[in-house]
């Protein structure tokens, strides 16, 4: 699904990033990216997302160079992104006001583009229990629901791949490992590539069946942890987590 | 703003007006009830001609700021090339009290009502393109990076984003300057013209002495700032969500 080949990148051409980097991601996976602050997650989430282009090597997705943001793909980040003046609903819509607005032309809007309706997204508010608040704004809404607002939009949207940078870590505790739980579960059930940036050690076991550890810029090695038990029931109270929580805090310090 | 205020309110004024003119007693101060039959006596003889005159210029030049200042604030505001290149020049401009422009503004563009429209416009654009700019900018990088993932473009952004995020400022603009924009229309209307507020209270009140018929004048000028503040009031109700 995703093929990063010797990959460079840096915003100043002196500083990599990214150097020589290589990463491949198959269909299905689900992925945590962990690293501390300033090893370039975010950065390698843009990359992905098409937001940022890599000064050298390939980034393809689905066999095709990134040029610019796919239509297939989902982002949702830490701060939502929601418009202020726009109900949890017209927000949930945004995306598929966004296809109407350019009709399915290849670039903004995937060709093959099935006609998705208002429905599709009134029952995803209904799924992620935000439908009784869809007629009020972001401001008056919990941090929690604002979260599944922007789940809601980009969900309704049927990507194949969701990037998400720390969706979670400015929510409570209980709420968050819900949605941890619910993300989980409908990537699994659309066969949907997940990929999450988290700075949480936590997180990343409990979201990534695999795990990619970033150290300190410019990084070149790609250093992948095994953690494939995490899919099962009841993962986040087993042993395995705990040791998976372990391996990851001790490879990081060395990372 | 409650409706039973702004009434008692106006009842309070006018209980003070009648009072200073009981104690002045002067010709120069007419009652509210003689300054009241003035002012009908106006309506059936032009009054209104003249408040058209004043309304449209200021409509024309709201219209025109508007048209003007919001693109040009946005696209500071989108690009921080053209915001670094234009910023210095708005900052020394900006605060430049337009009203100084009045004579050259006339001699330039002659006593006709582009003079009177363009120094309206003067104020209003700079006020408008500081708002617009700013509320551009201050638009989260998240935000734009959400819908750029989700296909949005440039022509989107525009359409979804900054247009929208642009409205409150742009009436948050206008409120704060339509007081001064009323006041430098009054100014231009005392040169050289026939129609208008600004001469009707002129002329009633220097050349021919009539001072209720001036206060009618002055009168008809606040109702149009009034009912211009009204209606930017009006806008934001329908507009914008109490959030």
């Amino acid at each position: 699904m995703i093929n990063i080949d010797r990959l460079t990148f840096g915003y100043v051409p002196s500083k990599p990033i990214f150097e020589d980097f290589s990463w491949q991601v198959s269909r299905g996976e689900t992925w945590s990216v962990l690293g501390a602050s300033g090893c370039g997650k975010t950065t390698l989430l843009y990359l992905l997302a098409g937001l940022l282009h890599p000064t050298g090597g390939i980034l393809s997705v689905d066999g095709h160079p990134l040029l610019r943001p796919r239509p297939q793909t989902g982002l949702i980040l830490q701060d939502y992104g929601l418009l202020p003046w726009a109900t949890v609903r017209e927000n949930a819509l945004l995306g598929l006001r966004l296809r109407d607005f350019y009709g399915p032309d290849g670039t903004h809007v995937p060709k093959d583009v099935l006609k998705v309706d208002a429905a599709v997204v009134d029952d995803w508010l209904h799924r992620l229990k935000i439908d009784k608040v869809a007629q009020q704004y972001p401001g008056q809404i919990s941090g929690g629901q604002r979260q599944r607002t922007a789940i809601a939009r980009t969900l309704s949207l049927q990507p194949d791949l969701l990037l998400m940078d720390e969706p979670f870590s400015s929510l409570d505790a209980v709420i968050s490992e819900d949605l941890q739980d619910l993300t989980l579960s409908l990537c699994r059930e659309k066969g949907i590539t997940l990929i999450t940036i988290t700075h949480s050690i936590e997180e990343a076991a409990v979201l990534g069946e695999k795990v990619l550890l970033l150290g300190k810029a410019p990084n070149s090695a790609t250093i992948v942890i095994e953690n494939s038990e995490s899919a099962q029931a009841g993962y986040r109270y087993s042993p395995a987590y705990l040791a998976t929580v372990k391996t990851l805090r001790e490879r990081l310090g060395e990372a | 703003m409650k409706r039973r205020g702004i009434l008692v309110a106006l009842a309070a004024l006018l209980v003070l007006w009648q009072a200073a003119a009981m104690i002045l007693n002067q010709p120069i101060l007419p009652s509210p009830v003689e300054v009241a039959a003035a002012f009908w006596q106006g309506l059936r003889h032009g009054l209104l001609l003249h408040f058209a005159a004043s309304l449209w210029r200021v409509v024309a030049g709201i219209v025109v700021s508007v048209l003007l200042a919001v693109p040009a604030g946005l696209v500071m505001g989108q690009s921080e090339n053209v915001n670094r290149i234009f910023s210095p020049v708005l900052y020394l401009i900006y605060p430049i009290p337009k009203v100084v422009f009045v004579p050259i503004v006339i001699l330039l563009l002659g006593i006709g009502d582009l003079a009177k429209i363009t120094l309206i416009f003067l104020i209003l654009f700079f006020q408008i393109l500081v708002l617009v700019r700013d509320a551009a900018v201050g638009i989260s990088p998240q935000l734009l990076l959400s819908l750029r993932s989700l296909g949005a473009g440039r022509k989107a952004l525009f359409r979804f984003v900054y247009l929208p995020a642009s409205v409150p400022a742009i009436l948050t603009a206008l409120r704060q300057s339509i007081g001064t924009a009323v006041a430098v229309l009054y100014i231009t209307e005392l040169f050289a013209t026939r129609y208008g507020l600004g001469y009707y209270i002129y002329y009633q009140g220097s050349t021919l002495l009539n001072y209720p018929a001036m206060y009618a004048g002055v009168v008809a000028m606040s109702l149009l700032g009034l009912g211009l503040y009204f209606g930017v009031d009006g806008l934001e109700k329908r507009l914008l969500h109490p959030a």
